[in-house]
């Protein structure tokens, strides 16, 4: 069930017991928005059903569409500044077409996959959140439940899927602009010619970056998609309620992505 | 039918009902009326399990809903139709969505089909021409009559509505007073209307319950609620004698 009652705490006694209930709190919030979204996996299966397409479809189109242009403007401006900053540095050793390696790796690695995560959640993860959350505010998701429809189902699988699938393909967009940011301030600023640049990063980089790279923005969009409809279900408190919401989404998916992005660098590169 | 025994609730640690009991028969149209604040739609929220008591518990028929779950809580949900104070649509769905989303997730009717129901049921509560529009353009009375009609859409045996007929105007209240009695009459549906207006609740109701403090203070058919000695009832009564003078006499 998504729908819980209304909770009521005593006020804390001292700080050991506010500090206390705190993290059990944090302990089950964690663990229902884990069975949340395992639920969700086992409800992919049903995704090109007559019942679930149509949603599933759509929020394809909006997770790809609402944060493109954003994703444009960043990913250009990463792979400029990418190269610039490594380029001013390799200039001294007279080794400045070494960006082209640089930048590329650095894009299919890190920065590509964590800038993308970074601005979907924001965009994408807020507003899951905050509809989500009005719908909870305004008895939808109890409506649902009691017409028997797995809100689940209904709403965190299609948004989950949009998610699990857009995200490498936004990463797989924005290392390219990257790259080809990279080469412009290479070109113009650090006279590499792009023949130079472009040999230069397909020589360096491997499948594996790349790989990895889109395995790591995969895992970043089911973590935007976890914490997102979480914090949405468990909105309490009216439209006040819907902004905190929000907020925390925003907040506790940049965490979650900069911990674990850790985690699967160290994992595969070390 | 539905059965209260001892239900006792605190909600953000104020006692909203206390050691509640009483029995709704099956057919019936029982009414709930009292203040603001006074725990009407808790009451409803027990009958579908969205609340659990601290004690005591809930029935419907022979099942104890109170401490039902999974497909058992499932089954007993979907012999309720349940029309919410908010309406509680979804914002994204046109109005034809809404109300056949039940049809849709449910059930392996056709398109056509669904369809041709949902015109049906919009047609009882007076809405032919919404069909295509978004909540969002409807008046908050229009959107309650769309949630009407989505609580009706699977025929269901019982039927909870908190506040119908708020934010309308007398002449459609009266057609919603008219459908309630009409799928009572004709159906045998049982239902359990909150309500603030007076002139329902004598021309519908079985039975009328005044809730207050957390308490059932009154519960009596009509006829004899009028007659209450209660001073809550009185109060009550009183308060709406001035604007519903034609109530008043009807009864
Ligand atoms: N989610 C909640 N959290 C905390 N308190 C609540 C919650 N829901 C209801 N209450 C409390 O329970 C009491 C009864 O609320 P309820 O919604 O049943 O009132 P009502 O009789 O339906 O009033 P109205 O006619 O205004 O709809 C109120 O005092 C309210 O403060
Ligand atoms: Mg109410």
């Amino acid at each position: 069930m998504i729908t819980h009652e209304p909770e009521y705490f005593d006020p804390p006694l001292n700080l050991f017991a506010a500090v206390g209930r705190r993290v059990l709190l944090a302990c089950r919030n964690t663990g229902r928005a884990l069975i949340m979204i395992a639920e969700a996996f086992m409800h992919i299966r049903s995704v090109f059903s007559r019942r679930s397409r149509h949603e599933a479809l759509y929020q394809l189109f909006f997770t790809g569409i609402k944060s493109l242009g954003v994703i444009t403007v960043v990913a250009m401006f990463t792979g400029m500044i990418l190269a610039l900053q490594t380029g001013l540095e390799l200039r001294r050793f007279g080794q400045e077409v070494n960006i082209g390696t640089a930048v590329t790796v650095t894009m299919l690695r890190e920065m590509g996959p964590f800038m993308t995560a970074l601005i979907v959640a924001a965009s994408v993860g807020s507003a899951i959140a905050a509809q989500l959350g009005t719908m909870v505010v305004s008895e939808e998701i109890a409506a649902l439940e009691l017409m028997s429809v797995n809100p689940v189902r209904f709403l965190v699988m299609p948004r989950l899927v949009g998610l699990m699938v857009m995200m490498p393909i936004l990463t797989v967009y924005t290392n390219i602009i990257g790259i080809v940011g990279g080469a412009v301030v290479g070109y113009t600023q650090l006279g590499v010619s792009l023949q130079a640049y472009f040999d230069n990063a397909t020589r360096f980089a491997e499948n594996k970056d790349l790989y990895v790279g889109l395995f790591k923005a995969f895992v970043f969009g089911v973590i935007i998609a976890t914490v997102a409809c979480h914090q949405g279900f468990a909105t309490t408190g009216g439209a006040l309620g819907v902004g905190r919401a929000t907020r925390r989404t925003v907040v506790v998916s940049f965490l979650t992505i900069l911990v674990i992005g850790y985690m699967i660098t160290r994992l595969f590169y070390a | 039918m539905i059965r209260f025994q001892r239900v006792t609730k605190h909600l953000g640690g104020k006692l909203v009902l206390d050691k509640v009991s009483f029995e709704i028969e099956k057919g019936e149209t029982f009414i709930i009326v009292g203040v603001s604040g006074a725990g009407k739609s808790v009451t409803l929220k027990h009958m579908v399990r969205l609340l659990t008591p601290e004690e005591g518990r809930v029935m419907v028929g022979d099942d104890v809903v109170s401490e039902a779950r999974g497909a058992d809580l499932e089954r007993i949900r979907s012999r309720f139709g349940v029309l919410f104070q908010s309406a509680a649509l979804l914002q994204w769905l046109k109005v034809g969505d809404n109300v056949g989303l039940p049809l849709h997730q449910r059930t392996d009717l056709s398109p056509d089909e669904i369809d041709r129901r949902v015109r049906e049921v919009l047609e009882m509560v007076r809405l032919e021409d919404v069909f295509e529009k978004y909540p969002a353009d409807l008046s908050g009375g229009m959107q309650k009559r769309v949630g009407l009609a989505r609580a009706i859409i699977m025929n269901p045996e019982i039927i909870l509505y908190d506040e119908p007929t708020s934010g309308l105007d007398p002449v459609t209240s009266r057609t919603i007073d008219h459908l309630i009695d009409r799928l009572r009459r004709e159906l045998g549906v049982t239902s359990v209307v909150v309500t603030h207006d007076l002139h329902s609740a004598l021309a519908i109701g079985t039975r009328i319950a005044m809730l207050d403090g957390g308490k059932i203070v009154e519960i009596a058919s009509p006829r004899e609620f009028v007659k209450s000695r209660n001073p809550v009832v009185q109060s009550f009564l009183e308060s709406q004698y001035i604007t519903r003078k034609g109530a008043w006499e009807a009864a």
